[in-house]
């Protein structure tokens, strides 16, 4: 392999064996802001594939990063479900009212069937697009919700918490249903061509839950589902703790944990022992308003603190940049990267 | 005291309602309002300063919150007169629908003595109308999103150009990660776990915010 003339696949490859690539892989997880280099509304973007791949392909050329990000919304899922999704002009789609309205619901909740589903079709036919312009060249990363965290969305988060703790039957036949689904969403995403899947956990995070419910529970169900989602995958906290079940999300088979700029990075690094490759952990919320120069120390920082012998790569903490960061940060996070993040460090 | 916090504590933490109930009972028989002041608010904040901190989780947060104010409902019901003598306030998620944030902080406030509407989603404009019509003089606001927090903005503005005297206490996942979003969208207050709620409103009442 040629060092210092790698595709971004090979970088990451490199860095995910715990090896040192030519320079720090960085993935700028972009949604929104490709309905700004169409010129379509954040709803209207989203409503064709074509759309997020082309959008995909214009952030890739400009900011040079590591990856393809084919994410639609987190709420998608509940739209494959017969929930209801809400668009704004200016942030993420959110999931609307829940849709599991009584505990006894949950006993007639069905399995949505991917091939039948509009929405989820979008998605893959957006993976399709993208694999044929980028080949091998990028890694494309889709995501699923896990079967742990879906409910939020699914019953509302208070309803969801009491189930945990007071209806652990019924907690066990939602997880069912939700692990069997997340498994066939993520299945089709990698056959559409999608390199790798992000396994979003953040109620698994300790910000969330308590280590020891999160090993009765959301560990459990991330072995289980993990084990047969047939491609490599990378559990995001969504900027919530993971510190303390670091070796615990290795154990479930995993291949990145996505942290928390609320943790010490280096820190984070050290536990996974080479065991996971950590991603993460600029602010993407103050992000908004940072200087060029505050945006060229907090990358240098994050590098200097994690980027040393690979299994680390450089993004925001959340697994997706708001849409008020301006192009200008951007420009900068990635003019850094290529600035301070080439091997061997230099600091 | 400090035997009386901690076992309450515990007794919150691990979901114990029976231990909660008979260490409230026994105390509450004696002074209630000092019992709530002294041994149920100073629990419920190490509990959240325990969650802002990494120790305690989220779902004890508000599992804690949901038992006192269901215990406190009880020995001091809604518009006792023991509740405390107050600034009217009100509280709502702005704009979007993530609605566990403003649940722990009504809970809390409630658990902790204070009376306060709930406005449940609201959009600037109908926000404005109520608080105007009920003459709020604190609103706290809770969001999840960044866009929905950007909207205090216009709530500020709205709230200015109708001479309302009323304080915005803020809270919510993007004030936590920006410690300067507060000021920039023009609140009075920022709280980082719903239990600092209680201190704000006592600064209100102190007339130093
Ligand atoms: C768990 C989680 C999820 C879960 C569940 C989300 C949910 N609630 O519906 C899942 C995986 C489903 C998810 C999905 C998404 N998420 Co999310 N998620 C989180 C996480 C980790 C916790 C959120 C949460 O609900 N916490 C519980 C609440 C109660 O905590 P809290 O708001 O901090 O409130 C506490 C205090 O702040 C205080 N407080 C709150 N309000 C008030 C008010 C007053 C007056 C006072 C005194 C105190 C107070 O009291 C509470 C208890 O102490 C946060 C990151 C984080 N570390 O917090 C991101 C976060 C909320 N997510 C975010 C986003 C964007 C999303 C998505 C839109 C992504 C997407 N594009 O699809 C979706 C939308 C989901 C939906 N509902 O439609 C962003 C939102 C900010 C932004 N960038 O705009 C966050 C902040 C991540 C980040 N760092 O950027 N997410």
């Amino acid at each position: 392999m040629i060092k210092d003339n790698m595709t971004s696949l090979q970088r990451v490859l490199t860095t995910l064996g715990h090896k040192e690539p030519d320079r720090v892989p960085f993935f700028l997880l972009l949604t929104m802001h490709g309905a700004k280099e169409l010129g379509l509304s954040i709803e209207q973007y989203f409503s064709k594939s074509e759309n997020v791949a082309e959008g995909q392909l214009r952030l890739r050329a400009k900011y040079r990063h590591d990856s393809i990000y084919n994410f639609f919304y987190a709420p998608i899922e509940i739209e494959a479900f017969g929930g209801e999704v809400i668009y704004h002009d200016d942030g993420p789609a959110n999931s609307g009212e829940p849709f599991i309205k009584n505990f006894q619901d949950i006993k007639n909740l069905k399995i949505p069937d991917i091939k039948k589903s509009a929405c989820l079709n979008k998605v893959l036919k957006s993976a399709h697009i993208l694999k044929e312009k980028v080949g091998d060249q990028v890694p494309i990363i889709g995501v699923v919700m896990s079967p742990f965290s879906l409910p939020v969305m699914q019953m509302g988060f208070d309803k969801y918490i009491e189930l945990i703790y007071e209806r652990p039957d019924l907690f066990s036949h939602l997880m069912k249903i939700n692990e069997e689904f997340c498994v066939n969403w993520a299945n089709a995403q990698l056959d559409a061509g999608t390199t790798a899947i992000c396994y979003f956990d953040p109620l698994s995070s300790t910000t969330i839950t308590t280590k020891e419910m999160y090993l009765k529970t959301g560990f459990e169900v991330a072995k289980r589902t993990i084990a047969k989602i047939k491609g490599p995958t990378a559990t995001h906290m969504a900027s919530g703790r993971c510190l303390s079940i670091i070796e615990e999300i290795a154990d479930t088979g995993t291949a990145i944990v996505g942290v928390s700029v609320e943790e010490n990075i280096q820190e984070l690094k050290n536990s996974c022992k080479n065991r996971l490759t950590v991603m993460g952990n600029l602010n993407g919320i103050e992000m908004r308003r940072w200087t060029p120069k505050q945006t060229e120390d907090n990358v240098k920082r994050v590098i200097s603190q994690a980027g040393a012998g690979g299994g680390f790569i450089l993004s925001d903490n959340h697994g997706e940049i708001p849409f008020q960061v301006p192009d200008e940060v951007l420009m900068a996070i990635s003019d850094a990267v290529h600035k301070w993040g080439n091997y061997p460090l230099i600091y | 005291m400090e035997k009386n916090i901690d076992d309450f504590m515990e007794a919150l933490l691990s979901l114990n309602r029976v231990a909660a109930r008979r260490i409230l009972e026994d105390a509450a028989s004696i002074d209630k309002i000092s019992f709530i002041e002294n041994v149920v608010i100073a629990a419920l904040e190490r509990i959240g300063e325990g969650w802002k901190s990494g120790i305690f989780a989220l779902s004890q947060v508000y599992m804690a919150g949901r038992i006192c104010e269901e215990l406190i409902d009880e020995i001091l019901p809604p518009g006792d007169p023991d509740r405390k003598d107050q600034p009217k306030m009100a509280i709502c998620v702005l704009s979007d629908h993530h609605k566990l944030g403003k649940t722990i902080v009504y809970s809390l406030l409630r658990a902790s003595g204070f009376d306060l509407l709930d406005y449940g989603t609201m959009e600037v404009e109908e926000l404005v109308q109520r608080i105007k019509d009920d003459k709020i003089k604190i609103i706290l606001v809770s969001v999840l999103m960044l866009h929905s927090a950007l909207k205090v903005k216009h709530l500020k503005e709205k709230l200015d150009s109708l001479n309302l005297d009323v304080k915005i206490v803020v809270g919510g996942a993007p004030f936590r990660f920006d410690k300067q979003l507060w000021q920039e969208v023009g609140a009075d207050a920022m709280c980082s776990t719903a239990s600092e709620a209680v201190l704000v409103i006592k600064s209100v009442m102190e007339g130093s915010l």
